[in-house]
């Protein structure tokens, strides 16, 4: 027995064995403790919750939502949300940090001074009392009777009030599509042809192709345009509420910005670094090479930046999409806390943290292979030096 | 023909200054809008912080609501709440000194003298035991008083002291244990510490506050603070566990491979060559985890913990104060401020140093 526990084969297999053996016992041994206790409760284990009505109301949903709909909806309805003020939230940091990361990098030691202060600031307090506090300076505006006004858009306790145009639902996608597609095209006509045209045609085309899409965005809200109402529909107070326009919801923006300020934060240092990142004689090379600093910027130093930062910025990224879980702070009904509200109404704890597991790995798992293709796309062609 | 080398002129102070802030007109815009938003934000924030704020709590609320710039006097008559939650008022000086205690604690782990495994576990091991003592009581004539009535401050050094100390031993085993030979246990750990990294802090604290107590025997279950605590800690240690991996990448391969000529055991080169220089290519990492970590300590409060989150929320909910949302979170902002600033500045001394000795 001894001379077999010396044998090395042999004790590697057993101490694989019990690593993994306890790990996935314990594992087990929850699981089965779980099923019993929730059985003295009277809740069934599995899957056939999700086909009942929920009973409990969402406040924000992008998607149309009762209290009747089931819960594979609400989960669904949750994950929307999750991607929504995440995009948003991503979208928005991304604009403030690289407007932050550009004044670090500048050659102003004022713009330098400005930069580093506010990175300093406000990645130095935590995102959720950031989120707190947008939510009470939202939530202590005026009530909608007292609301601030600017070009017809009204702040008020109860959120922020835009006009938006009447016209049906199906149009208005397609019309965002569109002004989308006027910023997009212009960018992507840009990088496929490269420097093989003058850059006066290329201009052409660019701004003929911007043209044409935001053209076809008037047609198609022209079409869509519902009748016998004015172009656009403001909100206005009725009674003790305001009526009509598009109401962005205090949970949101209050979340809206806190990411966008402490994640600006974050990818300003990425950006800083990677611009830190691009050797010094290649911007000599190129402006040596006749090349004008707009064009040493935009053909050398940003490409080259944008490579060294992108692996970083995904990791962010995934980080600041994993943060609008702080919605329960707050009261937004994001996926986190869709399934909180499952688990307390419907008792389904087990099936709820598995789909929350799932959700959150799915996530993760799709924006990993959107970076890595964007990486393999913008990575360099070919064997060559670093640095 | 005579030449004559003369020094260029040093400019003069005017002349400086042009170049350095008004060399181009694009130079001259971009000086001019930041030194315009920075003279703006300072002059607000001055006149909001100090020239136009009330400090005394003589006036109370009234007085206070009255004024155009802060009211400071929430957090002179609410500042006990603040620091110390719902801790007993004749017993705050013990939370005080708890706090004072883990603070020196920290301040003395960042003296180099006290970086070897020993001293740093004698260090954090004092301080721990000190605070647990004060805060809790029982012994040495100091009444009980139960963890539920811990709070403010106090609570989120507590939390953010216990992950570190807990998290940290599992991070070196996590990470030990994923660079194994063996396939199947570096594969089963790698699977624990990326599924932990892929999931949000706030429902790993959620399945352990809420959820854990169903799947536990009831003799397991234990404090709600210990089980947030432990789920914490896990997490802390997956995203450790892959720094110190890094740190022992870092090592050179030689390095083992002598100690094993020598014929150390596992134990001994774990302990005397690995990690040691594994900690060392690790710090600057390990000291922005640590910072990251102090920050999320605030999500406790999602799973209904009295931190000093909570407890400044509740300092202006009620009743007169409710007004004074600003001064509060300016308040607790400012207290985060200190303790991280601080720790990530020691951080960046410590990447410099170490960069230093490298060249």
């Amino acid at each position: 027995m001894i001379s077999l526990l010396r044998n090395q084969r042999v004790r590697n297999t057993l101490l694989q064995v019990l690593y993994v053996g306890s790990l996935s016992g314990l594992v087990l041994a929850c699981v089965m403790i779980a099923r019993r206790n929730l059985a003295e409760q009277g809740i069934t284990s599995g899957f056939d919750f999700l086909f009942k009505s929920t009973g409990w109301d969402v406040n924000f949903s992008l998607l149309p939502a009762t209290a009747n709909d089931p819960y594979w909806w609400y989960f669904l309805i949750g994950i929307v949300n999750t991607l929504f003020l995440g995009t948003v939230g991503l979208m928005l940091a991304t604009i403030v940090g690289t407007i932050v990361g550009l004044a670090r990098t500048s050659s102003n030691e004022l713009a330098r001074l400005l930069g580093r202060t506010y990175v300093d600031i406000f990645r130095n307090i935590p995102l959720i009392l950031q989120v707190f506090f947008w939510y009470a300076v939202i939530t202590h505006l005026p009530t909608p009777r007292a609301a601030h006004e600017a070009f017809g858009m009204l702040l008020t306790s109860r959120g922020l009030y835009l006009p938006i145009p009447n016209v049906g639902r199906a149009a208005l996608v397609a019309a965002v599509v569109a002004i989308i597609a006027a910023v997009a095209l212009p960018a992507w006509l840009g990088r496929t042809s490269r420097l093989s045209q003058p850059i006066g045609e290329r201009l052409g085309i660019q701004l003929t192709a911007a043209a044409t899409a935001l053209a076809t965005a008037a047609v198609i809200l022209a079409f869509g345009r519902l009748p016998d109402l004015p172009l656009l529909d403001f909100p206005a107070l009725q009674g003790l509420n305001l009526k009509g326009g598009l109401r962005i919801p205090p949970e949101f923006s209050a979340l809206a910005i806190a990411i966008a300020i402490y994640g600006g934060s974050y990818i300003a240092e990425i950006v800083r670094g990677g611009f830190k990142a691009v050797g010094k004689g290649q911007m000599e090379a190129a402006l040596s090479l006749g090349l004008s600093p707009w064009r040493v910027f935009t053909l050398v130093r940003l490409p080259l930046a944008l490579r060294a930062m992108l692996p970083i910025l995904a990791n962010q990224y995934v980080w600041l999409m994993k943060a609008t879980t702080m919605g329960i702070a707050v009261g937004f009904t994001d996926f986190f806390m869709i399934v909180a509200l499952t688990i307390n109404h419907s008792g389904q704890t087990l099936e709820a943290i598995g789909i929350l597991m799932t959700g959150f790995l799915g996530i993760n798992l799709s924006l990993a292979a959107v970076f890595n293709r964007v990486n393999k796309a913008i990575a360099l062609k070919g064997n060559q030096l670093r640095g | 023909m005579e030449m004559v080398i003369v020094a260029p002129p040093t400019p003069g102070r005017l002349e400086d200054l042009r170049r350095r802030f008004f060399a181009t007109p694009l130079q001259t815009l971009l000086s001019l809008i930041s030194l315009a938003i920075m003279v703006f934000v300072v002059w607000k924030l001055l006149n909001w912080a100090i020239f136009s704020a009330v400090f005394t709590t003589s006036g109370g609320p009234e007085a206070c609501q009255a004024a155009a710039g802060a009211c400071w006097s929430v957090i002179a008559a609410r500042w006990r709440i603040i620091l110390f939650g719902l801790y007993p008022f004749e017993e705050q000086w013990r939370s005080a000194l708890a706090c004072i205690a883990v603070v020196v604690m920290t301040v003395l782990s960042c003296i180099p003298a006290f970086w070897t495994g020993r001293r740093i576990a004698l260090v954090w091991g004092t301080g721990a035991g000190l605070y647990y003592v004060l805060m809790k009581g029982g012994v040495l004539g100091l009444p009980h008083v139960g963890e539920e009535a811990w709070g403010g401050l106090a609570l989120t050094l507590f939390i953010f002291v216990t992950t570190c100390l807990i998290g940290f031993p599992l991070a070196i085993c996590l990470a030990l244990l994923r660079r194994s030979d063996l396939p199947w246990i570096s594969r089963t750990t790698g699977l624990i510490i990326d599924g932990v990294r892929s999931l949000p802090l706030i429902s790993i604290l959620f399945t352990f506050a809420v959820v854990l107590p169903f799947a536990l025997p009831q003799w397991m279950v234990g404090d709600k603070l210990y089980r947030v605590i432990f789920g914490s800690a896990l997490f802390f240690s997956a995203y450790q566990a892959e720094i110190v991996r890094g740190g022992m990448q870092g090592v050179p391969k030689g390095q083992e491979e002598a100690a094993m000529a020598l014929g150390m055991s596992y134990w001994q080169r774990i302990g005397r060559i690995l990690l040691p220089q594994a900690m060392r290519n690790a710090l600057p990492a390990t000291i922005n985890q640590f910072v990251i970590s102090f920050k999320e300590t605030s999500l406790v409060v999602i799973v209904g913990f009295f931190e000093i989150l909570a407890s400044g929320n509740a300092a202006y909910g009620t009743g007169e104060w409710r007004f004074a949302y600003v001064e509060v979170y300016a308040f607790i902002a400012m207290i985060y401020f200190v303790f991280v600033f601080s720790l990530s500045r020691y951080g960046a001394f410590l990447e410099r140093r170490m960069s230093v000795g490298e060249r």
